[in-house]
């Protein structure tokens, strides 16, 4: 059978991932592969290749072109307060409960440039548990993660935050968290004071501690079945019992294999709470 | 249930969902084609979409969740705030990545990737809206040799959406709404 165009191309992607997982040690053969076509070929376009031959070479022989595409692959698209009911959910449902704790321990799986982490950290402070929650952020890539604590985020997106935040459930003015410099949004630093930042890949990396609250939001839809229950099984080992999930709108752990040992608190926002 | 064969997609934006409607009310409840259904919507909205659909079809109309399987009987709905992707087995796929054409979900972004999946199967059809989105997706599917049909413009609510299509495919089809519902009627398999 002559192989067409498209099934050619599926074949040098699988060749190109198992090649990056033996160079690099990222492994993407876990990744929902649509996405992943998709974002290859919108890679390329963004770079001038012609072909995917031209973008082996350019990821095997400059680590940077390989950071560069590592950011452009895992989709890095986040907002503050994304879905304002959940964080409303968060702040109502769930803080209320972990404040019972002399200490919190959250982990924020999937950060990328640190939107949602200074979302959480404005939610803890408000509800007086900053002090004594440690927040975990951790991401895949290396380049996002620097972005993550700095907190500059464009002021362009300050008006949808601000309603975000509102509806979120904000107790102060939102802009008493930022000052805006030069069309960027600086938050304060202080927010992040208690927040440990490290790359972790949830495709191969295992637990690190135990939490009291694991945030996974919008992360999960990019993977496949297998890949979900292996961080579903991970999420499970590093969580207290009694702990907390929080994945993205449209995520569910329904179909895993741990979902027996959890409860749905919030099922419009996808928090769920593991059994005793 | 064996896999669907072809697949339908629908896109449309402003005068969208009114002119959907019309093409799918008299589709029966065992309509052999699964429907999808990428309509715009205010990203702030969270849309009923879901109720307005399953109160005036036969079909079961439904908000798509990752993973799930096409299935005939069914129109999926794209949810807010998500591109919608098709993978080879023939389940749904979620993306919250940037927008296209200002919008997230983008009717470009499902048209490609359904005419990826099902190749000449595909039937793409692009109704009323004030965007361009759809364009390079329904050019995509014909150019895969898909069926690519566009609302007729004198027709349409807002003209935008189906004249940037008419212009950018000449050999579409242009058709009404009445015609597009009897083509579709005409594709079931009883």
């Amino acid at each position: 059978m002559k192989l067409n165009n498209d099934a050619l191309f599926e074949q040098d992607v699988e060749a190109l991932i198992r090649e990056i997982h033996a160079q690099y040690g990222y492994d993407f053969s876990g990744y929902a592969r649509a996405s992943v076509y998709r974002r290859i070929k919108r890679f390329l376009s963004q770079k001038h290749l012609n072909s995917l031959d031209d973008l082996r070479k350019g990821l095997f022989s400059d680590s940077f072109f390989f950071e560069n595409f590592l950011q452009e692959v895992t989709v890095n698209v986040t907002e503050m307060f994304r879905d304002p009911t959940f964080f409303l959910s968060l702040r109502t449902n769930v803080l209320p409960i972990l404040s019972t704790y002399p200490f919190i321990k959250i982990w924020d799986a999937g950060c990328s440039t640190g939107e949602e982490l200074f979302s959480l950290a404005i939610l803890l402070k408000e509800e007086g548990l900053l002090d004594r929650t440690k927040i975990y952020a951790t991401d895949i890539n290396q380049k996002v993660l620097k972005q993550a604590k700095e907190g500059i985020f464009s002021a362009t997106n300050m008006p949808a935050y601000t309603s975000g935040y509102y509806a979120a459930g904000g107790k102060q003015e939102f802009s008493s968290y930022y000052r805006s410099n030069y069309g960027s949004a600086k938050f304060d630093s202080s927010l992040v004071k208690n927040v440990v930042i490290y790359p972790h890949n949830l495709a191969t990396d295992s637990s690190f501690n135990e939490f009291h609250l694991i945030l996974c939001r919008n992360v999960l839809i990019y993977f496949n079945r297998e890949l979900q229950e292996r961080v579903f099984r991970l999420f499970d080992e590093s969580m207290v019992s009694l702990g907390y999930l929080g994945l993205g709108k449209k995520e569910t752990l329904a179909m895993s294999g741990i979902s027996s040992n959890y409860n749905l608190v919030d099922k419009s926002n996808r928090i769920y709470r593991k059994a005793n | 249930m064996a896999a669907a064969s072809n697949v339908i997609v629908i896109g449309g934006s402003w005068g969208g969902i009114q002119a959907s409607l019309t093409i799918l009310k008299n589709l029966p409840a065992n309509y052999s084609i699964p429907i999808i259904l990428v309509l715009h919507r205010l990203r702030t909205t969270e849309g009923n979409l879901q109720e307005v659909f399953g109160k005036r079809l036969a079909l079961k109309a439904v908000e798509i969740e990752e993973k799930e399987a096409l299935l005939p009987g069914y129109v999926y709905l794209a949810p807010a705030n998500y591109h919608v992707l098709i993978e080879k087995d023939h389940t749904f796929s979620l993306d919250d990545s940037e927008l296209e054409n200002y919008s997230r979900p983008s009717i470009d972004v499902t048209f490609t990737s359904a005419a990826e999946v099902f190749k000449d199967r595909t039937i793409g059809i692009l109704l009323s809206g004030a965007s361009k989105d759809g364009s390079s997706g329904l050019k995509y599917i014909f150019e895969k040799r898909g069926t690519a049909i566009v609302q007729d413009p004198e027709e349409a609510e807002i003209d935008t959406m189906p004249l940037a299509a008419i212009h950018s495919i000449p050999g579409c089809s242009v058709l009404n709404l009445e015609q597009i519902q009897a083509f579709l009627l005409s594709l079931h398999d009883h």
